[in-house]
């Protein structure tokens, strides 16, 4: 037990916090706050998986965050039938198209010695088949975009329920993650952090830009989800009885039958948006306890040790027979697929898909600041490294807010400095962010709660 | 002949152009890039904002000098600001070095940690523009804006199509010329290039053999500076200043380091040529060449465009897979200076 008292310590720390954010700005706010670090959590453990397990150095978070994402619009949105009508022919023989390109490449590379003439040979496919995919695609989704611009232009998805997806988001993660691990997975660690975060960035620039398959930068909204909608919790009765209860110490207090109506009302609609957002947390912290169990199994199994030789020692784990660069692939993969369902996760919560947020910063960086500061190699650490780093990436801008406050107070109003320093208060999270990174690699490289080595 | 020569204007108004010029940009960068990797050996994540951070100090005096009633004649007032702005980039460069980067240095840590470090001077450099200047798109160019307009092409030559030539296009490429070749000389000629290249090759020999190392980082620094500002003032004279798309612009200048075998500045001169030049031909629309070349009859109803400009940077990440996929070690052999 007394191994487990900093983690425990931690953990309350944080749940303070979040406690008083809820006291002093409102639970609406503290329960966003919490649900985001959940699913920050989940994308830690994805990461760490990667990074703490096996040393895998991956960049390319954003990029299984935002297929993990599309994975939402693809599996929980109506199909629009208009749009498989006139294009939907169209885009399957594209896919054909590719899958063959895919098969004949490999066969060449399988079947054919390494040579010019192959070489040539293989460029020539892929450029005339991208020839030939322009032509077959391009009055299909000229058709798709057409219909109805506004609200549809695309192919919609398949209308199943919204939690079948996250598993399909962490299966796409996956599929991408097989395809760069065999490309990438050789490279020297620091060759693997700039490929895999550009090809990241390729990934998202077609989400962006393919617009017949999920609108692209005009984002889909109104997803379904898994919780109920605040509108039809405010017109049923269990739920007005509900907080009705709740209440009846402050509405017995007030006597006009009128105001006491309009302040049940009131409270209706606030307690209609926790609860909503009460649900997700339920559903996130279900998966993230689900999640911790398994890697910490993994962890402490004969796969995980086997995973950690490999990574402090490749010669001696190779010399031993291990077969390291199936390893690599297999936890490059599996990595990856947690992270697409956290990105699936986050798509769900927010109820909207919006290609163009996926930016490097928000979502690889503090992703990895967050497994960092945390604790590599330890699951409990990289959990708490979310919770920890999202709130301070939330609440640095009040915080900010709030010190420049206090330290230009003798200043009057309209000073510039004062003006232009609340003006900015909102980009000391960079600096928080980084100053916190720089001196935990400094004085705790370790992390927060460090990677616990258990002697058998 | 005339059709000819109509298409060849239109290709090189279109794409030799501008290509030359972002080429010249991603290079300075590139060249940045692999310098750190060469001598203090990781991949430096902050370079984008490096190059934001001596940009935003030329803006600053070019606003300043421009209230004051300074200004550079018919070239741009930000020429006259790079001296100080390198000044600023380097002591910051020096001051980062000191406080971060020197520890991990002498404890010899692996690559990986510096890079993981320099992902957090990213953020607090990121920070420190973003609190002074702010996020806001930038425009800082005075001074003469076009050495040769379209309609004075087309009346001295008497063709159809005429040639726009904008005095940042044609000043980034004078000034990365002239910026590379005195790079190249110290580096091959003089005593304190060659250390640096003794120290990049093998470190334990250079120390044996009496090189500073402390002498080498600094040198390193301080020519990192003058290419990370040069680069960055360049890019913002051409297109604007806006800190997100500084931090973007690393990606592609990674891309050309990579290239061109990372660690081989020569390569990395290249590199940032080869990804601009492949980013623009590629995106291109080629109806308007085509329909000089071509018979009316045969003339093309599309765009005639190999992949929409939205896969700009896509492009460049490709090349780069498909290099490091045939050959990891660049088109030219990297690692060492």
């Amino acid at each position: 037990m007394r191994n487990y008292s900093n983690v425990i310590a931690a953990y309350s720390i944080m749940l303070v916090l979040i406690i008083l954010v809820g006291i002093f700005q409102s639970w609406s706010i503290a329960l966003t706050i919490m649900n985001y670090c959940l699913i920050s959590a989940v994308m830690t453990i994805g990461a760490n998986i990667q990074w703490g397990y096996a040393g895998l150095i991956n960049f390319g978070i954003m990029g299984y965050t935002a297929l993990g994402g599309l994975a939402v619009v693809l599996v929980s949105v109506d199909p629009v039938k208009k749009a498989w009508q006139v294009g939907g022919l169209n885009i399957l023989a594209c896919i054909l198209i590719i899958a063959a390109m895919v098969v004949v490449v490999r066969y060449l590379l399988k079947h054919f010695k390494k040579s010019k003439i192959r070489n040539y040979s293989i460029a020539s496919i892929i450029i005339g088949g991208i020839l030939v995919l322009n032509i077959t695609a391009t009055p299909g989704i000229e058709a798709i975009e057409a219909i109805d611009p506004a609200k549809t232009g695309f192919l919609g998805g398949l209308g199943m329920p919204v939690l079948f997806s996250w598993v399909v988001g962490g299966l796409f993660a996956a599929g991408l993650a097989f395809v760069i691990g065999k490309i990438a997975l050789g490279l020297r660690a620091d060759y693997l952090a700039i490929a895999t975060l550009l090809i990241a960035e390729i990934v998202v620039s077609i989400i962006k830009h393919e617009e017949w398959l999920a609108r692209g930068v005009k984002n889909v909204i109104g997803l379904k989800r898994p919780a109920p909608y605040e509108i039809d919790l405010q017109t049923s009765d269990w739920f007005i009885n509900l907080v009705e209860k709740f209440h009846s110490k402050k509405l017995s207090l007030i006597s006009s039958a009128i105001e006491k109506q309009e302040a049940l009302n009131q409270m209706v609609i606030e307690a209609s948006s926790v609860y909503v957002k009460l649900c997700f947390t339920g559903l996130f912290l279900t998966v993230v306890v689900i999640l911790l169990i398994v890697t910490q199994k993994a962890l402490y199994s004969p796969w995980g040790r086997k995973m950690r030789a490999i990574r402090d020692n490749e010669e001696a784990a190779s010399a031993m027979g291990k077969n390291i660069v199936k390893e690599h692939l297999l936890i490059f993969v599996l990595g990856s697929a947690v992270v697409g369902l956290a990105g699936a996760m986050m798509v769900t919560n927010d109820g909207l898909f919006t290609p163009g947020s996926y930016r490097p910063m928000r979502y690889t960086f503090v992703i990895w600041v967050m497994v960092i500061v945390g604790g590599t190699g330890n699951n409990f650490g990289a959990i708490l490294g979310g919770f920890v780093v999202w709130f301070l990436w939330v609440e640095a801008a009040p915080i900010a807010l709030f010190l420049i406050n206090l330290f230009t107070s003798h200043m009057p109003e309209t000073h510039a400095l004062k003006v232009h320093l609340i003006e900015s208060a909102s980009y000391f999270r960079f600096l928080v962010i980084g100053i916190g990174l720089l001196m935990i690699m400094r004085y705790r490289p370790k992390g927060i709660i460090p990677e616990k080595i258990i002697k058998q | 002949m005339m059709d000819i020569l109509n298409a060849l204007t239109v290709l090189i108004n279109f794409t030799v152009i501008p290509a030359l010029a972002y080429g010249s940009q991603l290079a300075l960068g590139a060249i940045f890039v692999t310098l750190i990797y060469a001598v203090l050996r990781f991949a430096n994540f902050a370079t984008g904002d490096m190059m934001s951070f001596g940009t935003m100090f030329a803006v600053l005096l070019t606003y300043y000098f421009q209230t004051i009633g300074i200004n550079f004649g018919f070239l741009p007032t930000a020429l006259l600001t790079i001296p100080f702005a390198i000044i600023a980039m380097i002591s910051y460069m020096l001051l980062i070095d000191k406080f971060v980067f020197s520890y991990y240095r002498i404890k010899k840590s692996p690559p990986v940690q510096f890079a993981m470090v320099s992902v957090g001077v990213m953020f607090v450099t990121q920070a420190i523009i973003r609190i002074v200047i702010g996020p806001s798109d930038r425009r800082f160019i005075d001074g003469e804006k076009f050495i040769l307009k379209a309609n004075e092409f087309k009346e001295i030559t008497g063709l159809n199509e005429g040639i726009t030539l904008k005095s940042s296009q044609a000043i980034t490429v004078i000034i990365t010329i002239i910026i590379v070749s005195i790079m190249f000389w110290f580096l091959n000629k003089t005593k304190t290039g060659k250390s640096m290249r003794a120290y990049s090759d093998n470190e334990d020999l250079a120390l044996l053999s009496g090189i500073d190392p402390k002498k080498v980082v600094m040198i390193t620094w301080i020519i990192a500076g003058i290419l990370a500002t040069i680069g960055g003032v360049l890019y913002g004279l051409d297109k604007s200043y806006r800190p997100f798309v500084y931090f973007n612009n690393m990606l592609p200048i990674f891309a050309a380091a990579i290239v061109g075998g990372i660690g081989n500045p020569f390569g990395a001169f290249l590199g940032g040529y080869v990804i601009a030049f492949a980013e623009i031909f590629l995106t291109y629309a080629y109806k308007r060449f085509m329909s000089y070349l071509l018979p009316e009859s045969l003339e093309p109803d599309s765009l005639l465009q190999l992949l929409s400009t939205d896969y700009k940077f896509a492009i460049s990440f490709s090349i780069l897979v498909i290099v490091l996929l045939v050959r990891p070690s660049g088109i030219f052999k990297g690692k060492t200076l």
